[in-house]
């Protein structure tokens, strides 16, 4: 479907290509270790060895120590079992637990289940319009019976960044003037590794999610932080991996590639921002510009460097991504159309928009390998397509939303 | 009822995959043909006294708006049909699809356009995903609502059908039709139904009869 040999992926914060390097780790194991890292014999103590030493250096990435770390299965799993295990194992102490509007649905949902299913009292903390909670927000919402508090550290639809150590040193402080014992911050980092510098000490959180497929590491393979001493249910049985908190044979390709793909991040995090910086907004002006009746979504300044998220009024997300697929440009959309539930974005209502306005969200996520012609190309074949869709919709978006 | 999603849509049904199983577009051939170049929408602004038969179905809240003009000759056939659309690639396909069956082989007569199924739409086009259903469900009641103008404008009011409603929750306000239309969204349970309507929220003794609804609507759509 590509037109005239173009391919521009712009789905980066779907999923980034998985580098070079990490095939060949990954394979190389795949190839050389066949034990179960649980078996008490040399073959089984090969993969252990390898899975000790992937635990240790991710330890290191996020500057925790090796104990702290668990594998899971992807970033939602991740998400899971810190929210589900900290607020079912403290749910003696407290049954009010807190998030912001914008998190990803492996948060919102699993808080909305503990809500509707267990009796968990929630609380969705509004964001400002550039789609940034106010720290002060979220804090005010914790009550004496608040256990988890989740806040995302980079929104996966527009970028932004959310004051998370802020909020995790106030919550450090408010338990050393002994108030919320039983708080825990969690953080869902998922979009922010790649960019953002991860030590969970300066971050001042207790469990902080992160995954492989969005560090150009393998698909299918996350971890969590956990502090010491942040005790967490487990969601499933049957074995002692994991300190028996998340059984099951451990993928110790998946995991030994992860580990390498967060070496690579952490020589390049600087370079790439420095790359990725002047394309976002090349990109941003370039749709701006030239396409009237446009807003970007998300504050320009405190965002990622590689996210664009533009509302195009009066279309619908679907059909121009089809249009832009067949030109050979990946991107992904808000829009109803393209999600499992048929709702539009709830980020982008969240800022205040209508849903005609989530509708035409358009997510432009560049990456390590995004050149200055791909962008050129993309603000080159975007026009005409709006222009189509445009000229056969009869929607005229109010234009207090894109003046 | 629904078998053209088991006929038409393999690999994963109910998803916005592949339409076969060899190639993985998400759409058929008549689809992307209709949607990459779509017959008979109007360009811009429309001169509306160039036709005698509008209508308008959705709003853009909800992910799709169409608006039809039709225009229907003194033998009352629809010998031209122009559209707008407002919504996902099989919104604007099957709606490009339907001005070509009503107007092919000298136009549809009333009686013809009014009786049209999402179905039939489907049908030609091969297929869509399943959950993409609910798109060409809008376009039918387009054309009956333009065809209900056309009597109001022509004084043939008598012989206007007014889509049947049947109220099902007198204190929330919510009719079969609603129902109808939350199950086409999406909802395919009482708790999710219950959500978009609020139907029975405070009237409990009326459940029974709603998830015996939502069981039809989902069985005749969703298979």
């Amino acid at each position: 479907m590509t037109a005239n040999g173009h391919s521009v992926y712009l789905d980066h914060a779907a999923a980034t290509p998985t580098d070079e390097a990490v095939v060949d780790v990954v394979s190389s194991f795949m190839k050389a270790v066949q034990g179960n890292a649980g078996s008490f014999h040399s073959e089984g103590k090969r993969a252990k060895d390898q899975l000790d030493a992937a635990r240790s250096e991710i330890a290191e990435f996020l500057g925790a120590r090796p104990d702290e770390i668990l594998f899971t299965g992807s970033g939602t799993e991740s998400d899971n079992l810190a929210i589900l295990g900290y607020a079912r194992a403290h749910a003696k102490h407290g049954k009010h637990i807190v998030t912001t509007a914008i998190e990803h649905h492996a948060v919102l949902e699993t808080m909305q289940h503990l809500e509707k299913k267990e009796g968990f009292e929630l609380t969705i903390v509004p964001v400002e319009k550039n789609g940034i909670v106010d720290a002060k927000k979220v804090l005010d919402a914790i009550r004496e019976d608040t256990t988890i508090v989740s806040v995302m550290l980079v929104n996966n639809e527009i970028g932004t960044i959310q004051p998370v150590a802020e909020i995790g040193n106030a919550i450090e402080k408010m338990r050393k003037g002994g108030k919320a014992q039983y708080v825990a911050l969690h953080t869902d980092a998922m979009q922010a590794t790649a960019y953002l510098d991860l030590d969970v000490r300066k971050l001042h959180v207790d469990l902080l999610s992160i995954n492989g497929s969005k560090v150009y590491g393998p698909k299918g393979v996350g971890a969590l932080f956990v502090k010491r001493g942040t005790k967490l249910q487990p969601l499933t049985f049957g074995g002692a991996q994991e300190k028996g908190i998340r059984p099951g044979t451990e993928n110790v390709a998946a995991i030994v590639g992860f580990a390498k793909a967060l070496e690579l991040v952490q020589g390049r995090r600087e370079a790439d921002a420095s790359h990725l910086l002047p394309l976002r907004e090349k990109l941003i002006e370039g749709i701006l510009n030239t396409i009237p009746k446009t807003r970007l979504n998300g504050d320009r300044e405190q965002r990622v460097p590689n996210n664009v998220n533009i509302s195009i009024m009066d279309l619908e997300g679907e059909a121009l991504l089809l249009y832009l697929d067949a030109k050979g440009i990946y991107a992904s959309t808000g829009s109803a159309c393209t999600s499992a539930s048929l709702d539009p974005s709830h980020v982008i209502i969240a800022l205040g928009m209508p849903f005609e306005v989530a509708h035409g969200s358009m997510r432009f996520t560049l990456g390590r390998d995004t050149t200055e012609a791909d962008i050129d190309y993309v603000i080159k074949e975007l026009p005409p397509l709006v222009e189509k869709l445009r000229a056969i919709s009869p929607v005229r978006v109010d234009p207090k939303y894109y003046e | 009822m629904s078998d053209y999603s088991a006929k038409s849509v393999k690999g994963r049904k109910g998803d916005v995959s592949a339409h076969d199983g060899a190639s993985s577009w998400f759409y058929s051939d008549e689809v992307k043909e209709h949607f990459f170049n779509p017959k008979n929408f109007i360009m811009n602004d429309v001169d509306e006294s160039q036709f005698n038969g509008i209508g308008k179905v959705g709003s853009p809240a909800c992910g799709d708006e169409l608006r039809v003009w039709l225009k229907i000759d003194s033998d009352e056939r629809i010998v031209d049909f122009k559209w707008k659309t407002f919504g996902c690639g099989s919104a604007i396909a099957s709606t490009s699809m339907a001005s070509v069956m009503v107007t092919e082989n000298g136009g549809m007569t009333l009686d013809e356009a009014r009786s049209i199924k999402p179905q039939d739409i489907m049908t030609r086009l091969k297929g869509l995903p399943a959950r993409k259903f609910h798109c060409s469900v809008l376009c039918d009641k387009a054309i009956r609502d333009a065809i209900n103008d056309y009597f109001r404008r022509t004084d043939q009011t008598d012989k206007m059908i007014v889509e049947a409603k049947r109220m099902i929750d007198p204190i929330a306000k919510v009719t079969d039709h609603d129902i109808e239309e939350a199950v086409l969204d999406g909802a395919l349970d009482l708790e999710a139904v219950q959500k978009k309507t609020k139907v029975g929220v405070g009237n409990p003794t009326i459940l029974p009869a709603v998830e015996e609804l939502i069981r039809f609507y989902r069985e005749k759509y969703f298979g």
